[in-house]
């Protein structure tokens, strides 16, 4: 027989651990997967959001052999901290025009990761904005590739135009090490900017 | 399957006209579901379904078997090959027929919580 929610038998809910988001946004190939893979504890996934007309009824089927449908990829991993925390990276997908799902993942994330190439610092700018715009927390990592032209963080910093307080790095994506310390300069920045701190 | 091989191209960001009759066919239609649940909400199977459950799909059936440890949508997604969108609608019946228990994510306000950073600072460090 089938039960509802009222009959069925009260099963203890086991303790679950509590998500956290983080993003890793950044032009096109800057390396945001690449990051993402370095530290995940699982190979990188790939998750479709689809762009729908979300206020569809539900008769409403007429036409959904044509609609053109939009898929936006994101590649994501995890880091278990104990059994307390569940840490998900999203690499937020390269075209901005895609704000739905920008929107989607920065709601409830603790923070961001801007990767930034120096070759194609510009790529960046849209991340940069949307994140000052929306007041998540973000640091800029540069990822640090060969042959391209070295700066100093400062030079970076003032062609972003970034506030005084927002932390600039260099990383090399493809490295662990790296890649962590990254995030730990980025929990260490969402903790300086959460709300108790900054009143 | 979102596996990958030895050959990906970690940048690849691929904008996709993906079928979307299956999925819409799995959902039966419905898209209202859609925004009940984050990418992020956790997911676990409380009750286990013996196969003869009227109304459940197989798709029902896997979700509650990938389940049996905590699972976020996006990683049910990513393990079924299904868009994000259509698991949220068969997570929401599971949940409302009481055979997952959900987990909501952290919420902002809680960002406050200074343990939290605590616990999570010291998680990366050991890694």
């Amino acid at each position: 027989m089938v039960s509802g929610r009222s009959d069925m038998p009260k099963t203890p809910t086991p303790k679950m651990p509590k998500a956290i988001k983080l993003l890793i946004a950044g032009g096109f190939g800057v390396g945001k997967t690449t990051m993402v893979g370095a530290v995940s504890e699982i190979r990188p996934l790939r998750t479709e959001e689809t762009l729908t007309d979300r206020s569809v009824g539900v008769d409403d089927l007429s036409g959904v052999e044509a609609k053109s449908t939009t898929t936006v990829a994101m590649d994501f991993g995890r880091i278990s901290i104990g059994d307390d925390f569940m840490l998900y990276l999203f690499g937020t997908p390269g075209q901005e025009r895609f704000w739905f799902v920008w929107d989607e993942l920065a709601r409830g994330a603790l923070g961001a990761v801007v990767l930034a190439d120096t070759r194609r610092l510009a790529d960046c700018f849209p991340s940069v904005d949307y994140f000052e715009r929306r007041g998540t927390p973000f640091i800029v990592a540069v990822n640090c590739f060969e042959g391209a032209p070295m700066f100093q963080l400062d030079e970076v910093k003032l062609a972003l135009n970034l506030g005084p307080d927002v932390p600039v790095l260099l990383c090399d994506a493809r490295k662990r090490d790296s890649g962590k310390e990254v995030l730990i300069a980025l929990v260490k920045h969402a903790y300086s900017k959460r709300p108790a701190a900054v009143s | 399957m979102n596996d990958w091989n030895g050959d990906w191209n970690p940048d690849e960001e691929r904008l996709l006209d993906a079928p979307t009759v299956r999925p819409y066919v799995i959902a039966r239609g419905r898209t209202e579901a859609q925004d009940r649940f984050d990418l992020i909400t956790l997911a676990v199977t409380i009750r286990p379904t013996t196969g003869a459950e009227i109304g459940l799909d197989p798709e029902h059936q896997a979700i509650v078997r990938l389940c049996r440890r905590p699972l976020s949508v996006a990683e049910i997604a990513a393990h079924m090959d299904l868009p994000a969108g259509i698991v949220r609608v068969l997570l929401g019946d599971l949940f409302d027929r009481g055979f997952v228990a959900v987990q909501e994510p952290q919420p902002e306000v809680d960002v406050l919580d200074e343990r939290m950073y605590r616990a999570v600072l010291d998680g990366l460090r050991a890694l």
